[in-house]
């Protein structure tokens, strides 16, 4: 067995040539009306992935509930916009527009909302990009406002409009979710304006950005309707 | 040629396409890795943007859970066929403490032993220290993308944000195995070729290399 006298110049000049391994061609998956191959497979490995989290989701598990003592104050404002910029929604004249596959159609107060069976639960909100706060959230399961509507719950996707032109959609599994609920209450009183007053989606089986805020009109839909985020390349699927 | 004696290759052409594979994999894992910690860090740093993947993080997570299919697939063949080809039994056993210590302090002294299709008793212990993190990561990685479905291994790793630690800490004991692999590979340029062509040993090897792949 031979050993190797080693030169120690030799050995930072060779390291660096290595460096040059780390300039990747650079893909930015930002341009989803000119996408290049790169972006077209990483498309198609986020559906792939929308259907892997299908298959992972079973309505029966329940995300993590937590003491009150863990509720994170201040509350964390996000959105893509200043905390000012928040759609102020006069909450007498709010109603949520019904479309899609729903037998009644008639719009949805805060009056009919408030008269359905609440919950309340304090879960853990998780950011796509990586943060926590716990929170709590009351309002009527969402499942139950379906039942009531009698809209399709054979249907694939409900899509949520919002006051600040916001929009995102759900399967219909995770809408069935009993801890998938029409928030209109949070830590205590009525939901605010930054976080999404009168009413909101509260989904602790998802990311942030599938729980939309200051919701104006609801469609239930078998056709594939996107997101805010989702058409500029955030998968999906969004689960948690 | 006697078939008895076929030409010994160093690397055998599995283990070759799977070092490639495997290399790409880790590569886009740990630059978009770095460019998800960007968007929220938990240590007082971020990686500059010339050394991540993706751009933004919505790129940056397409392409992290993208190779994760590569890598997890990759690395369940690579485990596969290291158990059932004898390739783990021959290459990195046996292994002692006294071997360690033995060659470590050769290493230290830049004195590396090293003989084609051997391994010396430290690269076979960062070997076994490298797939031990690999399947740590994953776990991780797993526990930090699904903590409801994946409760049990949310709560095995003591919740989501300690998750998010031993996801880190575990793609930074790679990232440094992957820095001593390069720095070894420039060390010793004459191994590279080998992981391409699959190499040949040479005829007066040791009996524990005899044993053809």
């Amino acid at each position: 067995m031979k050993s190797l006298p080693l030169n120690r110049r030799k050995l930072i000049t060779r390291a660096l040539g290595f460096g040059a391994i780390g300039l990747l061609p650079g893909c930015d998956f930002d341009h989803p009306n000119h996408p290049d191959l790169t972006d077209r497979v990483l498309s198609a490995m986020s559906r792939w992935n929308d259907e892997a989290q299908a298959t992972l989701f079973d309505r029966h598990t329940l995300a993590p509930t937590f003491p009150a003592s863990a509720i994170t104050r201040p509350a964390r404002f996000n959105a893509f916009y200043d905390i000012s910029q928040a759609p102020q929604v006069n909450p007498g004249t709010w109603q949520l527009a019904l479309t899609g596959r729903i037998a009644n159609k008639t719009p949805l107060t805060l009056a009919d909302l408030r008269a359905m069976k609440q919950e309340s639960q304090i879960t853990r909100f998780v950011c796509v990009e990586g943060w926590r706060v716990v929170g709590q959230w009351s309002g009527v399961p969402l499942a139950h406002v379906l039942k009531a509507i009698n809209a399709d719950t054979q249907a694939r996707y409900i899509l949520f409009h919002c006051a600040d032109g916001y929009f995102t959609s759900i399967d219909m599994a995770s809408a069935m979710q009993p801890q998938t609920i029409f928030a209109l209450d949070f830590n205590g009183g009525p939901l605010t304006a930054p976080f999404g007053a009168p009413m909101r989606l509260r989904i602790p089986t998802k990311l942030g950005y599938k729980n939309p805020k200051s919701i104006v009109a609801m469609e239930v839909t078998n056709r594939f309707p996107g997101g805010y985020w989702e058409n500029q390349g955030y998968n999906w699927f969004g689960g948690s | 040629m006697n078939p008895q004696n076929p030409p010994r290759v160093i690397h055998p052409w599995p283990l070759r396409v799977m070092h490639w594979l495997n290399a790409f994999a880790i590569i886009v894992l740990i630059g978009s890795g770095w460019e998800i910690y960007d968007a929220a860090p938990f240590l007082p740093f971020s990686f500059p943007q010339w050394m991540t993947i993706g751009q933004w993080l919505g790129g940056a997570i397409a392409w992290h859970l993208a190779a994760i299919w590569l890598l997890v697939i990759n690395g369940l063949s690579y485990l596969t066929w290291g158990l059932l080809s004898g390739h783990f039994r021959r290459k990195f056993l046996p292994l002692t403490p006294r071997m360690v210590i033995q060659d470590m302090t050769q290493a230290l002294r830049l004195h590396l032993p090293h003989e084609t299709g051997v391994y010396n008793a430290v690269q076979r212990l960062l070997y076994f220290g490298v797939i031990f993190l690999g399947i740590l990561v994953v776990l991780s990685g797993l526990a930090v993308w699904k903590p409801v479905q994946l409760w049990f291994l949310s709560d095995l790793f003591g919740g989501f944000f300690i998750s998010r630690v031993v996801h880190f800490v575990a793609m930074t004991g790679i990232a440094l195995f992957l820095a001593v692999h390069l720095i070894l590979v420039a060390l010793v340029p004459k191994v590279l070729p080998p992981m391409i062509t699959g190499g040949r040993l040479p005829e007066n090897t040791t009996p524990t290399t005899t044993m053809a792949e």
